[in-house]
């Protein structure tokens, strides 16, 4: 079984501050961290080969520090790392970060499993493994909280939603993004550690994996952020219960008292 | 402070600090309050390779010594000192082979116990044999190719969750400690079971009970060294082990005094948070001030046993006698500097101030190392003349 988890590096806060002229996340002077949902990523597909064999790679693309943050996933227990690195990746948003991703698996060769973090704690999109899919031809599930079965070339997984979850089952190659609730990352061995020391890791270019240049960095993203703003919430809310004849009544006369100007 | 480590001994200590921060600290209470075994951190530990620090890498260890062992069982303490001696205990239990097993029984239980497989213990202390450790009442008597034991040993540390047990027996009455024994005795020997578990004031995530053997039969070749060797193998592997007390007790001082000196920045009376008052300041100084001289003392110790020093009883107690006395006023004046806040169980320091009494008291009494450490300058003043 190959299995690629896909892996951003994020700052190591909850508090990102932006640039507001360009609008991007100023990274400068921050710890950088592996996003934490990937972590998640990570652990799960070491179970997947611990139990099963086969080889775990990360990807990640970035700039060239990240090196750093894949040897770590080296002593988390990932075979191999590979970093997609370079200055036409720039400024690149989901839709250009999926294709480079996408890219730098095909190289790898025939994969079967692709694990990303349910979204990663900076942007916070969650785009980029439902687009990864997209771009590689193949299924998807999002917020895997739980795989029941790997067999035969499919997957059965469950999808945490709002009130409970869903069963899923899809045929390999696929990509799940997963939910924290899936496992608890371990801590890295010693011989993880002094392994990881020494790992290597390949950094590919634009060139190595054949990128369009139309499609990559800023040139490639579509997104336009035009301002961002961290909303206000004051929200004071009531939860009416009783039978639902008696909540919308009591709906109906909260709204009446109010006030409010209708339109006509 | 600088302690000059080296990149493995700062790894090892990276990496412990994080078990402890991530997986220990968050439970520590808990485990407290229960007084149950932490088999979830055992796991956590097994998995981090860090059961085998001082084993050498020939049984799968990672070849570190009393240092390494000391940097371990201190990080674990800052969170929990209860929780540590599951490691720390398996030190001591482990001594007795690394020190005096042969190869085949180092071969045979070294291996499982660096991968955090098994764990190990040691027993000595009996009702009538403590401080007087001379007073060892159970027997183990040579039938066919069997030692056959007989007797109870009393406040095992790891009691009834270890798998390798180091005893110390006796084989022959007559000729005082010189006819004691230490045997390997394996959990499930028949004849071997475990007796009363201890309800104790502190370290109360560690299992401590009573180890009771009936006409339990020990094979012949479970015999550390020679017959007749028994007192020398404690009393050697008491002074390599020590040094892990001490470490236990710089831990326990270190997580008391990094919740005072955080508590007293954010408790407010007077107007004013209590770290701006001189009188707290000073505590807060003569804590670290002590704290940082137990830690020097402890790790030059353990680099002096390391290197292969002959003489080592002398230091070993010091640094176990300096290091617990130390912990037992840190973790008080730690109580002190939280007030009411720090009598209470909702907050950790109190569990500090108890877990570091042990200290002072197991792995010999700061009594009995008052002695070692008088007559061992004692000899050495009668050698100069």
């Amino acid at each position: 079984m190959n299995i690629v988890v896909c892996v951003k590096q994020v700052p190591a806060t909850t508090e990102v501050k932006m640039n507001k002229e360009t609008n991007t996340i100023i990274r400068e002077g921050i710890e950088a961290i592996i996003n934490p949902f990937d972590t998640y990523a990570i652990e799960e597909g070491v179970r997947i080969k611990e139990q099963g064999g086969g080889k775990v790679t990360v990807i990640s693309m970035g700039i060239p520090k990240v090196a750093d943050l894949l040897r770590e996933t080296i002593a988390l227990g990932a075979d191999e790392a590979v970093l997609l690195s370079d200055k036409a990746f720039a400024g690149a948003d989901t839709l250009a970060t999926a294709y480079t991703l996408s890219l730098g698996i095909k190289k790898m060769g025939p994969v079967d499993l692709i694990i990303c973090g349910k979204q990663a704690t900076d942007g916070d999109t969650a785009q980029v493994g439902p687009s990864l899919a997209a771009k590689l031809g193949i299924p998807h599930t999002t917020y895997v909280r739980k795989i029941e079965e790997i067999r035969e070339g499919t997957i059965r997984c469950q999808r945490l939603t709002e009130d409970g979850y869903e069963v899923i089952e899809m045929p390999l190659p696929a990509v799940i993004t997963v939910v924290k609730e899936i496992n608890e990352p371990r801590i890295p061995s010693f011989k993880g550690l002094m392994k990881a020391k020494k790992a290597e890791i390949p950094v590919w270019t634009a060139d190595e994996i054949a990128a369009d240049e139309s499609l990559i960095g800023l040139k490639g993203s579509p997104t336009w952020v035009v301002s961002t703003f961290v909303p206000q919430h004051n929200v004071n809310s009531e939860m009416i219960e009783g039978k639902p004849e008696e909540q919308a009544k009591i709906l109906v006369d909260k709204l009446l008292s109010l006030q409010l100007p209708l339109s006509k | 402070m600088d302690y000059f480590f080296t990149e493995e001994q700062s790894m090892i200590k990276e990496l412990a600090a994080r078990i402890a921060d991530e997986k220990i600290a968050p439970v520590a209470l808990e485990y407290d309050e229960k007084g149950t075994f932490p088999h979830d951190i055992v796991t956590v530990l097994a998995q981090s390779d860090l059961c085998g620090v001082y084993i050498p890498e020939e049984y799968g260890g990672l070849g570190g010594g009393i240092l390494e062992m000391a940097i371990v069982v201190e990080e674990l303490s800052r969170a929990c000192g209860g929780i540590a001696l599951a490691f720390a205990a398996t030190g001591l239990g482990s001594f007795p082979i690394l020190l005096f097993g042969n190869e085949e029984q180092k071969k045979k239980y070294l291996p499982d116990i660096a991968s955090g497989q098994k764990l190990a213990a040691f027993g000595l202390t009996e009702a009538n044999a403590g401080s007087d450790a001379a007073g060892i009442q159970t027997t183990a008597t040579l039938d066919g190719d069997d030692y056959v034991l007989n007797g109870t040993k009393q406040w095992i540390t790891n009691g009834g969750e270890a798998d390798t047990y180091t005893v110390m027996v006796c084989t022959d009455r007559s000729r005082g400690p010189l006819g004691f024994t230490a045997l390997i005795v394996e959990k499930g020997m028949p004849g071997f079971s475990f007796g009363k578990k201890e309800n104790k004031m502190g370290i109360r995530a560690s299992v401590t009970t009573e180890l009771v053997f009936e006409n339990c039969r020990v094979p012949k070749e479970n015999i550390l060294g020679r017959e007749g060797m028994g007192f020398a193998v404690a009393m050697k592997t008491l002074d390599r082990t020590r040094p892990g007390v001490a470490a236990q007790a710089v831990g326990i001082a270190q997580g008391a005094f990094d919740y005072a000196i955080k508590y007293s920045r954010e408790r407010v009376q007077f107007g004013q948070a209590i770290s701006s008052f001189q009188i707290i300041q000073h505590m807060l100084a003569d804590m670290a001030i002590q704290i940082e001289a137990a830690r020097a003392l402890v790790y030059q110790t353990c680099r002096h046993i390391d290197s292969g020093a002959k003489n080592i009883s002398k230091e070993s107690a010091m640094c176990k006698v300096f290091a617990s006395d130390m912990a037992m006023k840190v973790t008080t004046d730690a109580v002190q500097v939280l007030g009411g806040s720090g009598y209470m169980k909702e907050y950790p320091v109190e569990k500090m101030m108890r877990d570091a009494k042990i200290t002072q008291i197991y792995e010999g009494t700061n009594q009995i190392q008052r002695n070692i450490i008088a007559l061992e300058l004692i000899k050495e003043s009668k050698k100069k003349q």
